[in-house]
């Protein structure tokens, strides 16, 4: 206990202060290095239970018995090959850099395969200790483990461990002391490497067959089944999860349930944040009436900044800290890779590849994280698709103004339990529209531009394990709020203060702001929009999330005052200003095709390192976007 | 059922749940370096466990981990089933 208080305290070291130790986290897709990396420096790494969720390196500091170390995270890979970016990555660092000590994290249930990669790194880097993590499962699934014999026969330390438990981290800190000051020596076991290079790309074929080989021969001196090894073949609930009847239905319930809880959920947390929000700012105003606050700054403090501030906290934050959390529990549990495995054929179809679906997924999260996370797929042209068609995705800062306009104009704005299920419903045909999109643009892409050679689909699918319930929820909230709040505050305010001065600064006899909305207005109108929706979409540009905000503003500044606390209320001010049922479907339409957040777009171009392609994917939806809009409102027009 | 010779047939001939033994691995350059690194080599048992909702990809038991390849690849495995 003693030894991890002391390291908490001593997270918050300076990462530019330089370490005495360097150590790095290496293994095999998905056998826990991020969870065995946030049990040694006490960070907060996101984790998931799925191959490629850690895409590029992190590091931590960390003070053990004095001593500072600065932990490296590598992506997780099966070779030392370079086969894809994040695989490179790992390469390049154990081939290259200079260390002290590798933590090689393997799955103790697949301890014959992951030796392979164990050999490989060995054959690279002499110092390190092996951390058979998953311990505790491969026990009850009868695996037993000489931990002495498998430690000679490498010549390094081996340490079994339990991430999620944090069983053996401290006997893992110590071994780790004691390597990187010498006083436990690894030895290069020769017969190990004998007629590998693994650094030589041509013999691949002949180094995986000598590594398979070897790792065979040293699991038969040290692995003992105590009962039928082959227990993943009980697959009952893929069974279920991937089957012809099931498989599709399943899914969709699953998130449409997601949706629904999402949308009930965050309901009642919105109308109390309002109603707080709304009382904290009619104090203020009194305060600010009473110390004789001049008007203008009254203005652009209350009536700008504020305002925006609490409208991104009150609407945004309650269902994306609902969203996150149920679907990070997802995530740990290990469905995504089944989502790829049961929609491949579809991906296939489109030219892409069946991994893209785990990129839009995390898309959903975030576009920018969805880009990055483009590096898990190997061949250059299908991960430009997934990059560049991620932005279909409606991403944090999109789903909530989503579903407050279906809650207003689709569900009835009296909030009962039918009306949340019409959300959920409605919700779920937009995302699956989203991925038919996805699909159809992928599939152009992949006939016009982007030709190039397609790889091939392995995946791993990846025990289903169940989720440390508590902890991933307590994690995400608080990750997610902080990330709403933070972007509320970089991003809202000084957005908020912006339109006040516009709305405020008059030309003439009209505003800067209406002088905007009026030039828009025309083509606004063309595609079912207004002048301030289209400006409200330039304008949220650095992130969505201030869209709605936006509009409210101007349409508040050109109406006289009112309050907007529940939906009903935004409702009225919505179709005071014209909004119809045409304006509200052509809103969702555009706001999936639109050009990426200006983070997003920074994230294309620095995964693509082109301004091409950059260019290509902002414009791309939002001429999609637009066009779709003139002939959905126009034949709406017609029927209404 | 097509099978080539006696006892061989390729990879997405195998019958559900029925092992196999790899023979030979022909897949394409952009495949074959990644599967041998997920332990699909000749001479290691296989087993199809299960099939996508439209067929296609499936996953396949190998070394204790299961890997879902799609038909287009495995018909360049060969394997002789073992009962």
């Amino acid at each position: 206990m003693f030894a991890r208080d002391l390291f908490r305290s001593s997270c918050s070291v300076n990462v530019q202060e330089s370490a005495d130790f360097k150590v790095a986290l290496a293994g095999n897709p998905n056998v826990g290095k991020s969870t065995i990396f946030n049990a040694l420096t006490g960070l907060k790494q996101h984790t998931g239970n799925w191959t490629g969720k850690t895409v590029e390196c992190s590091s931590g500091k960390a003070v053990i018995k004095d001593k500072c170390y600065l932990f490296t995270d590598l992506p997780g890979t099966y070779s030392m090959n370079d086969f894809s970016e994040e695989e490179e990555v790992t390469r390049n660092f154990l081939a290259t850099e200079k260390i002290d000590c590798v933590i090689i994290v393997v799955d103790s249930n697949i301890i014959e395969r992951n030796l392979s990669f164990v050999l490989e790194v060995l054959s690279l880097q002499k110092e390190a200790v092996l951390c058979l993590n998953l311990c505790d499962e491969a026990e009850k699934n009868g695996v037993n483990i000489d931990v002495d014999e498998l430690s000679l026969n490498l010549g390094i330390p081996v340490v079994c461990t339990c991430a999620t438990k944090k069983s053996g981290i401290n006997e893992l800190k110590n071994v780790l002391g004691k390597i990187c000051l010498g006083e436990t020596k690894c030895f290069r076991v020769e017969r190990n490497f004998t007629g590998i290079d693994v650094l030589d790309k041509e013999k691949h074929k002949l180094n995986s067959e000598m590594l398979a080989k070897k790792s065979k021969e040293i699991c038969e001196k040290t692995v003992s089944y105590n009962t039928d090894p082959k227990k993943r073949d009980n697959c009952s609930l893929d069974k279920i999860l991937t089957s012809k009847a099931l498989g599709i239905p399943v899914m969709l319930v699953l998130f449409a349930a997601l949706f629904w809880i999402t949308a009930v959920g965050a309901n009642y947390p919105s109308e109390w944040l309002s109603i707080l929000f709304n009382y904290i700012k009619d104090e203020l105003y009194i305060l600010f009436e009473m110390i004789a606050v001049p008007h203008f700054l009254t203005g652009i403090l209350i009536d700008g900044v504020y305002t925006t501030l609490t409208w991104v906290v009150s609407v945004m934050l309650p269902p994306m800290a609902i969203f996150f959390p149920l679907f990070s529990l997802i995530e740990d549990s290990g469905y995504l890779p089944r989502i790829a495995f049961n929609l491949d054929k579809f991906f296939a179809r489109c030219g892409a590849h069946g991994k893209q679906s785990l990129t839009m997924a995390m898309g959903i999260g975030c576009n920018a994280c969805g880009v990055t996370g483009c590096r898990i797929i190997e061949s250059p042209s299908e991960r430009l698709i997934a990059v560049v068609t991620n932005n279909f995705m409606p991403c944090n800062g999109r789903f909530p103004t989503l579903i407050a306009i279906i809650m207003m104009f689709f569900a009835g704005s009296a909030f009962g339990l039918i009306a949340s299920f019409k959300v959920a419903v409605i919700l779920l045909c937009i995302i699956v529209g989203c991925v038919l999109v996805t699909l159809g643009v992928s599939k152009l892409l992949s006939v016009t531009l982007l030709k190039g050679q397609k790889s091939g689909f392995a995946l791993e699918l990846p025990p289903y394990r169940k989720p440390q319930i508590l902890k991933t929820v307590i994690r995400s909230l608080l990750d997610r709020t902080i990330f709403v709040l933070g972007r509320a505050v970089i991003v809202a305010a000084p957005a908020g203060a912006i339109i006040w001065l516009t709305a405020n600064i008059y030309v003439g006899d009209s505003s800067v702001l209406s002088y905007c909305t009026n030039f828009l207005d025309p083509f606004g109108r063309m595609i079912g929009l207004d002048g301030v929706i289209v400006m409200a979409f330039i304008l949220g540009f650095p992130a969505n999330e201030i869209v709605v905000p936006i509009i409210i503003m101007s349409y508040m500044s050109s109406t006289t005052m009112m309050e907007y606390s529940s939906y009903e209320q935004l409702l009225e001010l919505l179709s005071a200003n014209g909004w119809t049922v045409i304006t509200a479907v052509c809103m969702i339409i555009m706001c999936i095709m639109h050009f990426p957040c200006s983070t997003s777009c920074l994230t294309i171009k620095k995964e693509t390192a082109s301004i091409k392609w950059t260019i290509f994917s902002a414009v791309m939806p939002t001429v999609m976007g637009i066009i779709l809009c003139f002939i959905v409102s126009n034949i709406m027009k017609i029927f209404i | 059922m097509v099978k080539t010779m006696n006892d061989v047939c390729t990879l997405n001939n195998l019958p559900l749940y029925k092992s196999g033994l790899i023979l030979s691995i022909k897949c394409k350059d952009y495949l074959i370096n990644r599967i041998f690194d997920m332990g699909i080599l000749e001479n290691t048992m296989i087993k199809p466990l299960y099939r996508s909702p439209f067929g296609d990809p499936t996953a396949y038991l190998v070394k204790n981990t299961v890997i879902a390849l799609r038909e287009k690849d495995s018909k360049y495995i060969t394997v002789t089933p073992i009962n």
